[in-house]
């Protein structure tokens, strides 16, 4: 789950990492007296959970609080284009007023995942401002690794060393340590799958700080985590998808034309591979798991449909725990319940399979059915071809 | 042979009065499987279909025996029941939980380490060596008993491949699923160095998917140490960057993990990909018969950079 770079900071700042004085507010007038109470210089950064929000437009520096006031004015609002968001932008509902402040060197912070040691590895790089991934790719020696031990946590011992490495003035190595130390710390407490500052900056007084955030948290610990599953912005998330959620369906809207249905997550991602090979382009990603229940596939049926670029469907059910004659109720349900627009390609194998297929056959509906994942591929392409 | 689970398994079910663990540990008793015992806290010393309950792992063990453990445990409390089973000398843990806390697994794995106990899963559907036994949550009736040994990361695209496999009349000696979480007990190099050994496999298909860096440590571990052939499939050819799909650990981050960087990799260490998922059966025929092409008497005999001394001893 991610959250806005505003609740990053509180979360970090609770945890001992410094970051700069700021409000957050929804109207340019709070802007303004936000500017004042602080004193100019501010800071007016858009919070939407895309980066990249500078070179769209959405962080501005503001000279005084009419500046503050007309900044927010022209942010709040708009359809913030970055090169994470999709094409048409993702709205801003909110700005952070902050502080600004001379920047004397700029620094990179993260943890994360490692998969291969199966720890959390804090990165730091003196390389800040920058995607860490580009970093690693032209410049790879300019990152700093440390694995974080689950048990003992990271030793002051580490955070020094990495302090050391990133060349911060000597005054602030001790700062730095515990700023580093404070983050793996978040991490671990919060369950998180990325923490990551970017830049932490030295500033021109001496202090070190996160002149940015980004939290990212483990959607599989959020049921320790009320007060972060609380943080969660609908707004942020694509329409199917968040409703999608509430019936345990995972989907994923893609650009293309044919609808996919699937249960388990791998097969699902090998139909849109298929679907691709065939000569079509996958619409969604759509795993139903392993137990759905009729109503659940009905559900599953109805947010597929209500794609409009959906022009053709196909089902791909490898029977196991699910069997092929419960499933076939439920399509058989949902399509009387809904009205079929498109055509529907049905491919089972599996548990209780010729069952299925004579349920499906016996039920009147128009439904196409096929024996083999590239047999459904080709039909289901040839199909989205022919209705438009 | 075959790896991992046989006829001298001896399976206990953690969650056996649940609905999903009593549901698997009846499939598998029907399959075949020695099932000897459950744990469930609280309901020692009761009957799950004839099967005695106790309410620790260390107490099943001691009264039965059992050698393998198969957990059904919610999320929240998995990483306690692999650990349980860890601490009664469990040799094999097999955990099909999906949605256990990644942080949970570190901690999982870190005490684990330098112990007899293998993990396999999280969040994967378990193994079977058909004929033999199952300890997880496939449908048996599509394996059939064999020598080609798979390893995937997925469940049902597993099964797709089972199926494949078996309309081409090649059975299997044992089929892993490792599971699709960004921490697992159980690698793709783990299992390729057991089939490697296993004198009853011939040639292994290894299914992988988009994140992490599985695959690209499979493929350098088949380039230096692998005589056997292995035929690979990577899932998520069309998936999107930063998205997760479905399995926790199914995701390209950062612009990294993508399919056609593992497909590359695995090609590189002489893996025969399949691209297409409706081909890994005949991919995996192709490599069966460009190996028996090479060995047939009559042709000139050429040292063959692929034959192993098991494989050898067999042909005649």
């Amino acid at each position: 789950m991610k959250i806005h770079e505003y609740q990053a900071k509180q979360i970090l700042a609770g945890h001992g990492v410094p970051v700069p004085k700021g409000e957050v507010t929804e109207a340019p007038a709070a802007a303004r007296a936000i500017a004042e109470r602080l004193g100019a210089p501010v800071v007016v950064k858009a919070q939407i959970h895309a980066g990249g929000r500078g070179k769209g437009g959405g962080i501005k520096l503001a000279r005084s609080p009419e500046e503050a006031a007309r900044a927010a004015s022209q942010i709040l609002g708009m359809m913030l284009k970055t090169p994470q968001t999709g094409p048409e932008g993702q709205r801003v509902k909110r700005v952070l007023v902050e502080e600004a402040m001379a920047i004397r060197q700029e620094l990179y912070l993260g943890v994360t995942l490692d998969r291969r040691l199966g720890l959390p590895v804090v990165m730091a790089s003196p390389a800040g401002g920058m995607e860490i991934e580009e970093v690693a790719a032209a410049s790879p020696e300019k990152i700093l690794r440390a694995a974080v031990d689950p048990a003992a946590g990271l030793s002051p011992y580490v955070g020094r060393k990495l302090a050391y490495g990133l060349g911060v003035p000597a005054e602030l190595v001790r700062p730095t340590a515990d700023l580093i130390l404070a983050l793996a710390r978040a991490y671990q407490e919060k369950d998180c799958s990325l923490a990551e500052i970017n830049p932490l900056v030295v500033t021109g007084d001496g202090r070190v700080l996160a002149l940015d955030a980004k939290m990212t948290f483990d959607d599989n610990a959020l049921f320790r985590h009320p007060e972060i599953r609380e943080l969660r912005d609908l707004d942020e998330e694509a329409p199917l998808e968040v409703e999608a959620s509430r019936f345990g369906l995972n989907y994923i809207k893609l650009d293309g034309t044919v609808g996919c249905m699937v249960n388990g997550a791998g097969l699902a991602m090998a139909t849109m591979d298929i679907i691709k090979l065939a000569g079509g382009a996958p619409a969604n990603f759509l795993d139903v798991g392993g137990g759905a229940s009729a109503e659940q596939i009905e559900n599953a049926f109805r947010i597929l449909m209500a794609d409009p670029e959906v022009r053709a469907v196909l089902i791909n059910i490898f029977g196991g725990i699910l069997r092929c004659d419960r499933l076939a109720a439920g399509v058989i349900q949902a399509a009387r319940a809904l009205k079929l627009r498109v055509p529907i390609v049905i491919r089972m194998e599996g548990t209780n399979v010729a069952q299925g297929k004579q349920m499906l056959q016996e039920s009147g509906l128009n439904f196409l059915t096929a024996d083999s994942m590239a047999e459904a591929a080709r039909m289901v392409v040839a199909a989205s071809r022919e209705r438009v | 042979m075959s790896i991992l689970v046989d006829r001298t398994t001896r399976l206990l079910v953690q969650g056996i009065t649940g609905q999903e663990g009593s549901f698997h540990a009846r499939a598998c008793r029907e399959y075949g499987t020695k099932v000897v015992a459950g744990v469930t806290p609280g309901k020692g010393g009761a009957r799950q279909d004839g099967v005695p309950v106790f309410h620790t792992v260390a107490e099943a063990v001691a009264a039965t025996g059992a050698n393998c453990s198969l957990i059904f445990v919610p999320p929240a409390f998995a990483a306690d029941a692999i650990l349980e089973a860890a601490d009664a000398g469990v040799p094999l843990v097999v955990c099909i939980t999906e949605g256990i806390p990644a942080l949970d697994m570190v901690r999982v794995r870190r005490v684990l380490e330098g112990r007899e106990t293998r993990l396999v899963g999280p969040n994967c559907p378990g193994l079977i060596s058909p004929g033999k036994a199952k300890v997880g949550i496939m449908p048996g009736h599509i394996h059939r008993p064999g020598r080609v040994g798979v390893v995937s990361r997925s469940g049902t695209l597993t099964y797709e491949a089972v199926h494949q496999l078996t309309a081409f009349g090649l059975g299997q000696s044992t089929c892993v699923g490792i599971g699709g979480d960004p921490v697992i007990g159980t690698s793709f190099v783990d299992c390729l160095r057991l089939f490697q050994a296993d004198p009853e496999t011939d040639v292994v298909l290894l299914i992988g998917e988009i994140g992490g860096t599985a695959e690209e440590e499979a493929a350098a571990f088949v380039k230096a140490q692998m005589t056997k052939p292995v035929v690979g499939h990577v899932a998520g050819q069309t998936a999107p960057p930063g998205r997760r799909m479905g399995h926790a650990g199914a995701i390209i981050a950062g612009g990294a993990g993508t399919a056609v960087e593992k497909m590359a990799a695995l090609r590189r260490a002489g893996i025969r990909v399949v691209q297409s998922p409706a081909e890994m059966g005949k991919g995996v025929a192709a490599a069966i018969a460009r190996r028996a092409a090479r060995a047939r008497p009559g042709r000139r005999a050429q040292p063959s950079r692929r034959s192993s001394p098991a494989g050898a001893a067999r042909r005649r």
